[in-house]
């Protein structure tokens, strides 16, 4: 028991946790005491010991379940140890709870804790069309209301959108260029366990005095400046998510700069890897700055510091400049990586190269730099000087062209191939679809005069939902039935996956469709009721999200039943090219028996004897005369 | 290779189906009433930028359905592959360049709207909106009233004249929207925001806080009334006199 309380692990994360809680009791204590708190009820502070809390707890947590051991141990001088990859791979369930340096145990940890979040993002949702299907209170008051829709885009954003991408680039990346690992395990094991810990401290929001944080996942100052404690939630837990995200992504821009197999030139890579290494850009320059609007706001929430108060010098719309630097770019954040599944799962599914190779890779790169010179048309009506308007409209028009140039190549690969028409390819045409049509009502938003009438209202949500529903989400679908062999080696059930696929695609259509229409009409987002002529179309709306909520679970017990008992899987059920494909599945725990060499091009379909890589030769079956020996399923 | 019969047939598809979806744009009721003259330029605006959309929409999907249709694996080709086509710069020079000139087009004619819309007319009234968590007044000053000034809950403007909203908030963000007039600005603590429009219709139109600004903010609503310019002057009196500051304004709305 003593060893257990004392080896990294749950056990000594709980007792942690519980010195951390002290820890901030007495931090808080002898703070107010020096600092004039005259009588021992002023000594103790609830706000202030949980604000300081939020940060030391999750630490402590970090600390306990093993998160920094290895730095500790070399810092202190001790001797640590020996990096014999015995935490690699998962022998069992029970593997998937511990800290784990094995990429593969860290992608699948991100995925599922991914889709648990999406899985209760979409429940608040539940939750809010019941409330919506009439005007009036139903059965929620405004502040839970307020409170729902706030954690709902939070942690489908923070705690779905943005890790579940890299849980993909986790698992496939390294696979895919050929490296044994990521650059930095221990840092993605402990980028890993950040995550848990911020959406946990988002939902645990609701228990907080003065309910959820209730000033939608923008959280606008001085709203949440003035807000009940549950908003330091926010402002705390976003630091996690960042900082878990910002770590993933140097992670990532490290692998993929210097981990290449030999004969890996940038334009011999997958696309997956060129858009994770785009957005992994993205992140490392945006993401400071939503964690330093929030600590702004964590400031003057705690301090005084009075940056966002008029009143008192303060600027308002300081904060609105910083948050949208980060919250932009996060769009883009959160569909580049689905760009790069689609151009995996239309090249292998079309069987053809894809059409515009280097355009799909120059496009990406255009879009992170463009990407960073529109975040004010999230401002067009915030009071910000008019002039502003004028260059953010022409940049974000003009950021449609490498998105438009993406489309077309997709739909230049599908034409005259030979079309596997199964899951994954039906959610990738799909997703070309609807994502073409949230890009329309994006482009329409670039209009000034268009976005004055109905910037915040419910044409934005729909517009919103289309591009990270209709668009990102249909990847993460087309993704997951993409590598699913590979990653669990089973097959999933394809008849199951298509009626996922219809119901989908249709009830996404129905529920999403409407809200543009709403929002023309006059009815603003983010209201527990609304004016009775809208009542029609939002009891419509209510009804094809509950069965959209229900689609879900088609997807859910395909995925958990397959996972358990579904068919086992060969190594390259489609015929891919990518090295990933070229191993076992699952694949062996350092990634490749024998080293990979790239000699090709990653999609080159319908060139007669073309390879991508070659693998040396397995050291028993050495011929003598010979070092290349073709991968054997090519 | 694709027959010709199928692809003459499918492009006949779509451009029925772009007819009918330019159709159906017109039939459906987009926005409610126009009650400003920027608002029918907002609309047409709109309109437009649907008319442009459609056809890039019809074209995507009609690639789509058509390569699913054509293209889609048969019998026997488990095991082919396509042709090995890598790109053509011609084509992708040109999908690059004619979407580049339409955005810039239709971006340069929101422009044209937006200057229009927010053009300083010769003779203009100013009013003053001042919103608070969570209820709207509104301030109308001597050189609109002819008198003293003037606050109250009511909002009324007069119909064919210029009216510029100055924007305060005690509070937090809100935002002053009038759908009818297709115009909102956000209402900033610490400055002043202003929008104009010229009402042109008579009637009751909602005014609706849109930017979310605490529990009350789906109930903070008012309502704007366009009345003539003598039903102005009336009102205006109706306030400035002692009676009619006794008397709730809104018996004559």
């Amino acid at each position: 028991m003593a060893a257990r309380l004392r080896g990294p692990g749950f056990y000594r994360a709980s007792w942690m946790m519980v010195l951390g809680v002290g820890f901030s009791t007495l931090l808080t204590w002898l703070v107010r005491m020096s600092t004039g708190h005259s009588t021992f009820r002023h000594f103790l502070s609830g706000d202030a010991i949980l604000t300081v809390s939020l940060l030391a707890v999750p630490l402590a947590f970090l600390v306990g379940i093993g998160g920094f051991d290895y730095w500790f141990y070399w810092a202190t001088g001790r001797p640590t140890r020996a990096e014999d990859h015995s935490g690699h791979g998962a022998y069992s369930w029970k593997d998937y709870f511990r800290v784990n340096t094995d990429h593969k145990v860290i992608g699948v940890q991100y995925l599922v804790n991914s889709f648990f979040f999406l899985l209760v993002g979409g429940l608040i949702a539940m939750l809010m069309r019941a409330q919506l299907a009439q005007p009036g209170s139903q059965f929620m008051d405004a502040n839970t209301f307020n409170g729902l829709f706030s954690v709902h885009a939070t942690l489908l954003i923070f705690l779905f959108m943005v890790p579940v991408f890299a849980g993909f680039g986790n698992f496939v990346i390294p696979l895919m260029i050929g490296a044994p690992d990521m650059a930095f395990p221990r840092l993605n094991a402990l980028s890993f366990w950040l995550l848990p810990v911020a959406g946990l401290m988002m939902l645990g929001s609701f228990f907080a005095p003065g309910g959820a944080f209730a000033d939608g996942w923008t959280a606008y100052a001085p709203l949440s400046t003035n807000a009940p404690i549950g908003q330091t939630f926010f402002s705390i837990g976003i630091q996690f998510a960042g900082a878990s995200s910002i770590m993933t992504a140097l992670n990532f821009l490290v692998t993929i700069i210097t981990m290449r197999a030999p004969g890996m030139s940038f334009f011999r890579m997958p696309l997956l890897v060129w858009a994770n290494f785009a957005t992994s850009l993205l992140v490392v320059i945006a993401t400071p700055f939503i964690a330093a609007s929030q600590f702004l706001v964590l400031l003057d929430r705690a301090l005084g510091f009075n940056f966002f108060n008029a009143g008192n010098g303060g600027d308002v719309l300081m904060y609105q400049h910083v948050f949208w630097f980060y919250s932009h770019p996060a769009v883009y954040i959160m569909i580049l990586p689905g760009f790069g599944i689609i151009s995996e799962v239309i090249a292998v599914k079309a069987r053809k190269p894809i059409f515009g190779y280097r355009m799909m890779a120059f496009s990406l790169l255009a879009i992170v730099g463009l990407g960073f010179t529109v975040w004010a048309h999230h401002m067009f009506t915030s009071g910000m000087a008019a002039w502003i308007r004028i260059p953010m409209a022409i940049t974000t028009a003009i950021i449609a062209v490498p998105t438009g140039i993406k489309v077309f190549s997709w739909l230049a690969t599908l034409w005259r191939g030979i079309l596997h028409l199964d899951t994954a390819m039906l959610f990738a045409l799909g997703f070309i679809t609807t994502f073409t049509l949230g890009g329309i009502s994006g482009i329409m938003l670039a209009m000034v005069p268009f976005d004055i009438h109905v910037s915040a209202t419910y044409f934005i949500v729909a517009h919103i939902h289309y591009v990270l529903f209709g668009g990102s989400l249909m990847t993460i679908f087309a993704g997951v039935y993409y590598w699913f062999p590979k990653m669990t080696g089973r097959m999933f059930d394809e008849r199951l996956g298509k009626w996922h696929f219809w119901s989908t695609l249709i009830l996404m259509n129905l529920t999403f469709g409407p809200m543009h229409v709403l929002g023309l009409q006059g009815m603003p987002r983010r209201v527990s009721t609304y004016a009775s002529q809208f009542s029609g179309m939002n009891l419509f709306i209510s009804i094809a999200s509950f069965g959209l909520g229900l689609s879900t679970l088609v997807f859910v017990y395909n995925m958990v039943t397959s996972w358990r008992g579904g068919p086992r899987s060969v190594a390259n059920p489609w015929r891919g090219m990518t090295l990933e494909w070229q191993v076992s599945s699952p694949p062996p725990i350092f990634n490749f028996d024998r080293l990979p060499t790239v000699v090709g091009g990653p999609y080159e379909y319908g060139v007669p004897g073309a390879v991508h890589g070659i693998f040396a030769p397995a050291p028993s079956t050495v011929a003598a005369g010979s070092n290349i020996v073709r991968a054997p399923s090519e | 290779m694709p027959s010709r019969r199928s692809i003459i047939l499918t492009a006949v598809a779509a451009f029925v189906a772009t007819a009918i979806g330019v159709a159906i744009s017109y039939a459906i009721h987009w926005f409610p009433a126009q009650a400003s003259t920027q608002a029918s330029n907002t609309d047409t605006l709109y309109h437009v930028l649907v008319i442009a959309s459609i056809p890039i929409f019809v074209i995507v999907v009609t690639v789509v359905l058509y390569s699913a249709w054509q293209f889609r694996m048969r019998p026997g080709e488990e095991l082919k592959d396509g042709p090995p086509i890598h790109g053509n710069t011609r084509l992708e020079v040109f999908w690059t360049a004619i979407p580049t000139v339409l955005l810039l087009g239709l971006v340069g004619y929101s422009f044209v709207v937006l200057r229009e819309n927010e053009k300083k007319p010769a003779r203009e009234i100013q009013i003053g909106v001042t919103a608070q968590q969570f209820a709207w007044s509104y301030q109308y000053p001597p050189s609109v009233t002819g008198g003293a000034p003037i606050s109250s809950d009511q909002l009324y403007v007069p119909e064919g004249e210029s009216v510029q909203f100055n924007l305060h908030s005690k509070d937090v963000i809100h935002a002053f929207w009038i759908p009818a007039f297709r115009i909102q600005e956000d209402v900033v603590p610490g400055i002043t925001v202003r929008w104009r429009a010229t009402p042109d219709r008579l009637g009751n139109y909602p005014v609706v806080c849109n930017l979310l600004c605490g529990v009350g903010h789906s109930l903070m609503r008012s309502t704007v009334h366009v009345v003539s310019a003598a039903q102005f002057q009336s009102w205006l009196h109706s306030q400035l006199s002692p009676a009619g500051g006794a008397a709730p304004g809104g018996a004559s709305g």
